[in-house]
């Protein structure tokens, strides 16, 4: 019986070390890199990176499982129907507990501690409140953007272009962005996918994420977050374009909205419009 | 009152129908939400309209009509009978338990006989099963198309919604409410439960609850899914009280359902059933209903914050009036991330149940198993930011709440490891019920995995509230609970009915299940990482070749399921044909009793001396216990 043992399981790790062997590169190396978001920002690019380790890590690990099971069900199938044996009465291995909890234990403080360091090196396009703690290089001279969630759009506005408020979203290229996420009614999500950017938009919150732009491009704007009946009418379109275009955008931005301007809240962190009560 | 006293029997045909009885129970309720809507009418203050977004819309005669109506049932079905008689002096009785014969009207009255609370269980939340598949099929309809709609926007929303609390509120006891409540005793070696009122009464709440649920479409449904966030909730429209007086009587049930198979497992284990003798499947009812008791006080407490912001015009979850909209996410997740292992816990157990006896073999590493369900049933307390990771909660903590939540992985990993075990060499039939616990294995796998992406900052930032995490829980949800839910009615059912279900049908069944199950919520993290948020009523058009697939195994599923209903009704109404006593040949005690299991359970106490996995070479084909009710 032991010698048995031993050749099913040397069987069982060659099946798994061939199949990981061949399909784990693949995962990690062809499939990962053409993932979404995609590379349209620094922290895109960086949330790419992390989906391919946790690829890496987790392939070989449901190969295990499946590998397993799919060969413990072949090999110890019941081959006659009208058998009335029992299998051997093993009740437990302390040897394969202990190696099964200390590798589960390392792969799992392996991922938390890289997805830690992932998140702490550039912020990872999350929102993290008013007080972030991980921003990428360069965070001090970030181009501030209001990002205003209401139903059912978001506007923006731009503290350092005298507080305008815009109907879309223009940013600059290769810049770093700090975009304060708030609401004025209920909870949005502001999702802006190809920039790898969620934050949820509260109301009375200042939810900052930080995204560092990469070359032009068009960006998909979603609400993430259910918002009331016309939820899934609240998108848009966004663009980061070259530095000098955004400067032409926004001046022409500032002139086409210098009536409205004076009507505006002057520009804060959060607003309680009224009525406080039920919003909208 | 006491006609209860009175065998059914010796009643003249009247009093059958107008006893305490559903029927009373359902004409006394509408006459108490009359009551209720009533008072709630007389003691609006004109000066509240101001709030209303909504014309006509009294949320204070609405929640005190659903309040008693709810208590107008429990009367007319007789709950109030016994305290009644012991404040009037009567001795204290199980009355509903002797007394109602093993007559068919038993079903459709309060009875304490904890196997029939637990047909009425499977029954009863069967009924709102399907209610939710029919709302995924509508949902699904809808999806077919990006612009052509089949529902108007609210419709929709409220369909979305109605589904969500349905499988997420009625079917946390869909295992504890049918199977604990028939099981435990049986495997413990007791007659009944701790507290026999309290279990039915579990059950006729949840019934209630459900009702009050699909009433939510008179009132203009509620625009906020299952989560129901604040502060959306304030402006929902009157559909939404119907969400709250559902899912706070869905709280109080689970929290004493919980609290009742507790009392009963500590308490009322018989000799030699010590806890190392437990079988697998109570201890996972364990670490569920240690789960219940502790979760759905916070539940119950914040859905009536969110009542009172509704009516007594409080401001708990009201940014700028003191309030706060983050209060309510973080209450309800704190109820809600404990809440997904109660739905996921019972299945485990479910699967370790059943491998050792299809692999005939003792199951693997009983104390792992242990340690791994009282182990997710501990940290899943810890783990609840996880739900609010990009919502600028708390952003320090989330290398913390990153870390508790993939320790999570590790008692899961546990229970496969046992079944992992438990199959090594052994002689394994591939019967219906072990093709649906294999089915979990392959299911939770992949649940499993996506969640550890989802559990990693970096990635949950483009997969959180997308339709990736929609396919993670669906993954853990439907193919970790319903596959065990349907392995566990295949497995016991021959018990529980006493009828043999069609192996043909069962077996199309489980492949059309599996196949078509996969097929939809596979392509689903696909849609998720394109780009497609969770509850939208339209999408972009190139996603729509992969959301017509989706539609299309969807409606495969429905038909999956539709086979199942003739199977079951085919087998128990018409065909009827008898069932084994113990047609899998398992050593566990409620197999070793007749089929039907007699009134009383057992004639004498049994008394254990191992535990229920004796399988193997030590003592072969000897039963586990000598069981006292198969004399």
């Amino acid at each position: 019986m032991p010698t048995d043992n031993v050749n099913h399981l040397r069987r069982l790790a060659l099946i798994w070390l061939l199949v990981s062997v061949v399909a784990t590169p693949l995962v990690v190396f062809v499939l990962a890199p053409g993932l979404p978001p995609g590379n349209g920002s620094v922290q895109a690019s960086g949330q790419v990176v992390d989906n391919g380790v946790l690829l890496g890590v987790s392939t070989p690990v449901a190969l295990a499982v499946l590998v397993y099971f799919v060969y413990a069900l072949i090999a110890f199938r019941e081959r006659d129907p009208s058998s009335v044996l029992d299998g051997p009465p093993v009740r437990g291995h302390s040897g394969v507990q202990t190696t099964w909890l200390v590798v589960t234990t390392a792969i799992v403080l392996f991922l938390a501690a890289y997805g830690s360091i992932r998140m702490l090196e550039d912020g990872a396009g999350g929102g993290q409140g008013p007080n972030p703690i991980a921003k990428p290089a360069g965070a001090a001279g970030a181009l501030q953007v209001q990002v205003i969630g209401q139903q059912w759009k978001f506007t923006y506005r731009y503290p350092s272009f005298g507080g305008v408020e815009t109907n879309d979203l223009e940013l600059p290229a290769n810049r770093v962005v700090a975009l304060h996420v708030t609401s004025l009614d209920v909870i949005h999500s502001f999702w802006a996918y190809q920039l790898g950017v969620k934050a949820d938009a509260n109301p009375g919150v200042d939810n900052i994420a930080y995204v560092t732009t990469k070359g032009p491009l068009t960006i998909n704007i979603h609400c993430a977050e259910l918002c009331g009946v016309w939820h899934g009418y609240m998108y848009a379109t966004g663009r980061v374009v070259p530095q000098n275009q955004f400067a032409a955008w926004i001046h022409q931005q500032q002139l086409q909205y210098a009536p409205v301007r004076k009507l505006l809240p002057p520009y804060s962190t959060t607003y309680f419009p009224d009525p406080q009560r039920r919003g909208g | 009152m006491s006609a209860i006293a009175m065998p059914a029997s010796q009643r003249p045909a009247w009093r059958r129908f107008f006893g305490f009885n559903l029927l009373t129970g359902i004409v006394l309720g509408l006459v108490g939400y009359l009551i209720g809507d009533l008072i709630g009418k007389a003691i609006h203050a004109p000066s509240l309209d101001y709030y209303s977004t909504q014309a006509g819309q009294n949320d204070i005669s609405i929640l005190l009509g659903y309040l008693f109506g709810v208590i107008g049932f429990l009367i007319g079905l007789g709950f109030a009978n016994y305290p009644v008689r012991r404040l009037l002096g009567h001795p204290p009785t199980l009355a509903e338990h002797e007394d109602e014969g093993e007559g068919w009207t038993r079903y459709f009255r309060l009875c304490t006989d904890h196997k029939v609370v637990a047909i009425q269980y499977i029954i009863g939340i069967g009924v709102f099963f399907l209610v939710g598949g029919i709302n995924a099929m509508l949902i699904r309809s809808e999806l077919l198309q990006p612009n052509t709609h089949v529902f108007g926007a609210n419709q929709y929303l409220t369909l979305v919604g109605m589904h969500g609390a349905m499988m997420m509120g009625m079917m946390t006891s869909v295992i504890l409410g049918p199977f604990a409540n028939w099981l435990v005793p049986l495997m413990i070696g007791t007659r009944r439960m701790a507290f026999p009122r309290i279990e039915a009464f579990t059950f006729w709440l949840l019934m209630a609850a459900g009702v009050i649920l699909i009433t939510t479409i008179f009132f203009g449904g509620f625009q906020t899914g299952w989560t129901g966030y604040a502060p959306l909730s304030d402006q929902s429209t009157a559909g939404y009280d119907a969400y709250i007086g559902f899912f706070a009587l869905i709280g109080v049930s689970m929290c004493l359902l919980g609290f009742n198979l507790l009392a009963t497992i500590i308490t009322m284990r018989a000799p030699g059933m010590t806890w190392s003798r437990l079988p697998i499947f109570v201890w996972s009812v364990v670490a569920t209903s240690i789960l219940m008791l502790l979760a759905a006080p916070m539940l119950i407490a914040t859905l009536l914050m969110g009542a009172l912001d509704r009516t007594a015009q409080t401001a708990f979850f009201v940014s700028g009036n003191g309030g706060s909209a983050y209060l309510y996410q973080n209450l309800f997740w704190v109820f809600g991330h404990p809440e997904v292992y109660i739905v996921a816990l019972p299945g485990f157990g479910i699967v370790l149940e059943l491998l050792p006896v299809f692999s005939r073999k003792p199951l693997w590493g009983y104390r792992l198993a242990v340690a791994g369900m009282l182990g997710v049933s501990l940290l899943s307390f810890f783990v609840w930011q996880h739900h609010l990771f990009v919502s600028g909660i708390n952003a320090d903590l989330r290398p913390f709440y990153m870390l508790s939540t993939e320790l999570i992985s590790l008692p899961t990993g546990f229970i496969f490891l046992c079944a992992m075990g438990t199959i090594w060499r052994g002689r394994i039939r591939f019967t219906v019920p072990m093709l649906f616990c294999l089915g979990w294995v392959f299911n939770f796998l992949i649940g499993g995995i996506s969640g550890v992406f989802l559990s990693d900052v970096p990635s949950d930032v483009t997969t959180h509230g997308s339709f990736f995490s929609m396919a993670h829980f669906h993954y853990t949800i439907m193919g970790g609970l319903v596959f065990t839910l349907f392995a566990a009615i295949y497995y016991w059912g021959p018990k529980m009915f006493g009828v043999r279900f069609n192996d043909r049908l069962s077996k199309i069944h489980f492949w059309s299940l599996f196949i078509a199950f996969n097929s939809t919520f596979a392509p689903l993290f696909a849609l998720g990482m394109l780009g497609m948020p969770r509850r939208v009523v339209t999408y972009p058009a190139n996603l729509q070749p992969l959301n017509d697939w989706v539609s299309v195994s969807a409606f495969v599923i429905g038909l999956s399921m539709l086979v199942f209903l003739v199977n079951v009704v085919w087998s128990l109404v018409f065909k009827r044909e008898p069932a084994d006593p113990n047609p899998w040949r398992s050593k566990s005690l409620e197999w070793q009793l007749p089929t039907p299991v007699p009134l009383h359970d057992f004639d004498t106490f049994p008394v254990f001396d191992e535990d229920p996995y004796p399988y193997g070479a030590e003592r072969p084909g000897a039963p586990a216990v000598a069981a006292g009710g198969a004399s």
